[in-house]
């Protein structure tokens, strides 16, 4: 059996996740160039509201109908969330030196993570989260879960709404006027401000149907699930060029191709047999990395990165 | 000003710390008039919060029982045992903390735990530095007795005070080989194992019984143990058909892994060992019936030494079920009491001033029926009791299917 097929398939529905997540890093970088390290945990107490929203229907209820809901549950938490964290850890520090925010961002990581393993309840092992019943699907030689649908299908959606937003509103095109030069923008009658916060609420909603995708894939929340996740995403946005929302989706979508295809093949290689399977794939997935930030430094679809690192 | 704040600060200080002295040698005072109790304190250290803490909970609270059990009854004549439960959130750094804090306290004579053979590496060096006593029932790694060179059947004991009421996962990954092949009537296996000193160390010792019986390794593979997402292993274990697939590792990958397998469209069961015998597993994992682990001992709902055990603990109202090593632990925990016992009775009922030395010796050559069988130990400190039993998922629950002694591994390297 050709397991090919198989392995794009896991690749790219990995990888849309990594993209979801990963815009959340890009759209806080573009406009305020700042590294939000608590991204990853925005992603998991989205997944926790879900998870929550689900708790209090009655139980029995069918999971397509639940799921809007559950849907609604995670961007509503995640967001608020990420507000909170914009106006209370990061507005306070904006115009201090460059380091400030971003072990600020480290300390947050660290307290949304402590404080749903002591407060949430049974926060402290993995919590089982609902998954759609029934066998998987058959599509082109390679198996997707019924769960993973929902990830297929969520990405391009978020994403030509987020490109729409950018290119053709005015609130978006205001978010690219503050990206590009904000003291400008300023002058223009942006209010920046909001603009800021605005992009971290999308990133935050992104999170939360990242983390009902993860959900449903796994069949559980923990409290730990956002700190390797983050991280992968955060690759993602560096490998797709920090900054561009499509570079984002792309840099997400290589990764987690190339880890899949890193477990699946490497080890083929003639001589590189010690090198591949599972346990391998992350040292690949960031030799890809290097390799394209050799070659590409702004990253795959960056830009202007030179004026502005 | 300054001056008068650090003045009222340092008296209140000195009369706290004269109040506590004073508190303190009023009861050595009564200690001595009225041959009162002495208190003994045992450690232990288990992950009782994250991922394993189903796992620790149970190891806490069956110590916690033991304890009580031998208060309750008088067991050691002028001794009252008290628990000092540490978490380690099984990470090996905070287990040597524990171990140093505990050894550092000279009530302290045995410290019970901890539950993962990494973590026990940690604490293994402080404990012997100190003469206290380690006991786990949960590790499993040959290294932490034998020595590394166990394979090439150099056995060489590690540390005088390391002791465990486990067998080893020599002992278990073989009987899983076994099993495999003979109870299972599996002929070609899949290997995957988490990189972790345990994991690791069953995955090769069930890969080398497979195979010398016969059976055939068609593939393996490493995994991280923080991995959810198995996917793109899952497509490499379904190209080589195996009829079992067999992990080495804990229940938190263990689970998803196993659903996500027969999403994939693997129909071959996942087997594993104790780190995959927990109820938690099935609740993680919707898809695991079928599935198999081992665990070390007889089910203790079959024993009828573990009757009471069962029957004290549900009456103890824990809200934590005590899980794989609840009896394991309980014994562990006992056989301490039992060398505190043998120690006070040899120096005419008084606790002699190097007890942890003389607890060490006298847990050599503890012998008692316990809750999973007969509790002795050998040369290197292990448990002599090899009863391991094979659970398979049935209706979401592990049902027993089969026990046996595996054929003790003899020192001379016969197996």
């Amino acid at each position: 059996m050709n397991e090919l097929p198989q392995q794009l398939a896991n690749g790219l529905i990995l990888g849309a996740m990594y993209g979801l997540i990963a815009i959340g890093y890009t759209m806080v970088y573009g406009i305020v160039q700042l590294i939000n390290f608590a991204h990853g945990e925005i992603f998991m107490v989205g997944g926790f509201g879900a998870l929550t929203v689900f708790l209090l229907l009655p139980s029995g209820v069918n999971l397509l109908y639940a799921l809007p809901l559950m849907l609604i549950g995670a961007v509503l938490v995640a967001v608020l969330v990420g507000v909170a964290a914009e106006r209370f850890a990061y507005r306070p520090l904006r115009g201090a030196p460059r380091l400030a925010p971003l072990i600020t961002a480290i300390g947050l990581s660290i307290a949304l993570q402590q404080a749903v393993w002591k407060w949430y309840p049974e926060g402290n092992k993995a919590r089982v989260f609902p998954q759609f019943k029934g066998d998987s699907f058959q599509i082109l030689g390679a198996t997707v879960q019924r769960g993973d649908i929902f990830v297929l299908v969520a990405a391009p959606v978020c994403m030509i709404a987020l490109g729409f937003f950018v290119s053709r509103t005015r609130s978006g095109r205001a978010m690219q006027a503050t990206a590009q030069d904000p003291d400008t923008a300023k002058l223009m009658g942006i209010n920046t401000d909001r603009i800021i916060v605005l992009a971290f609420a999308i990133g935050a909603a992104f999170a939360g149907v990242a983390a009902v995708a993860y959900g449903l894939r796994t069949g559980e929340v923990q409290f730990r699930m956002g700190f390797i996740l983050g991280l992968k995403a955060f690759t993602a946005a560096v490998l797709g060029g920090i900054g561009n929302i499509y570079g984002a989706m792309l840099g997400g979508v290589v990764l987690g191709v190339a880890e899949a295809l890193a477990t699946g093949y490497i080890e083929d290689i003639p001589g590189m047999q010690q090198f591949g399977g599972g346990a391998w794939k992350d040292v690949w997935a960031f030799v890809l990395l290097i390799l394209v930030l050799l070659l590409r430094p702004q990253g795959l679809l960056g830009e202007r990165v030179a004026d502005r690192a | 000003m300054h001056h008068r704040s650090l003045l009222i600060l340092t008296t209140a200080v000195t009369a706290g710390a004269l109040t506590l002295t004073a508190c303190g040698s009023r009861d050595e005072g009564s200690k001595g008039g009225e041959s009162a109790k002495t208190s003994v304190t045992i450690g232990l250290d288990a992950p009782v919060t994250g991922e394993l803490s189903a796992l620790g909970l149970g190891i806490r609270n069956s110590a916690q029982l033991a304890v009580d059990n031998a208060n309750k009854a008088g067991e050691v004549k002028g001794v009252t045992f008290k628990l000092e439960p540490l978490d380690d959130k099984a990470q090996a750094n905070v287990g040597q903390q524990n171990a140093t804090k505990l050894a550092g306290d000279k009530d302290v004579l045995g410290i019970v735990g901890p539950l993962n053979s990494s973590v026990a590496q940690s604490m293994q060096q402080v404990a012997q530095q100190s003469g206290v006593v380690l006991i786990s029932p949960a590790n499993t790694t040959p290294d932490l007795t034998q020595g590394k060179d166990w394979k090439q059947n150099k056995r060489v004991r590690q540390f005088s005070t390391y002791f465990r009421t486990a067998t080893t996962d020599e002992v278990q990954g073989a009987f899983d080989g076994q099993f495999a092949w003979e109870k299972g009537k599996f002929k070609n296996a899949y290997v995957i194992d988490d990189q972790k000193t345990y994991g690791a160390g069953l995955a090769a010792s069930f890969k080398t019984q497979f195979t010398k019986l016969g059976g055939k390794v068609v593939g393996s593979e490493h995994v991280n143990p923080e991995d959810r997402d198995f996917k793109a292993v899952v497509a490499k274990v379904k190209a080589a058909k195996p009829d079992v697939v067999f992990y080495g590792g804990e229940y938190p990958a263990a689970g998803p892994l196993s659903q996500q397998l027969k999403d994939g469209g693997v129909t071959a069961p996942l087997m594993g060992g104790d780190g995959m015998y927990s109820a938690d597993y099935i609740q993680l994992n919707k898809k695991a019936q079928g599935d198999y682990a081992s665990s070390v001992g007889k089910p203790v709902e079959q024993l009828e030494s573990a009757k009471k055990f069962i029957a004290d603990y549900k009456a103890a109202g824990y809200k934590d079920r005590y899980e794989a090593y609840g009896g394991s632990t309980y014994d562990a925990t006992w056989a301490v009491i039992q060398a505190v016992k043998k120690v006070v009775a040899d120096n005419g009922g008084k606790l002699p001033t190097d007890a942890r030395k003389k607890v060490v010796d006298a847990l050599n050559k503890v012998s008692f029926d316990g809750v999973t069988g007969h509790v002795a130990f050998d040369q290197y400190g292990d448990t002599t009791n090899t009863m391991i039993t094979a659970y398979q998922v049935d209706q979401g629950k592990w049902v027993a299917r089969f026990s046996a002694e595996f054929k003790k591994f003899d020192k001379a390297g016969k197996s």
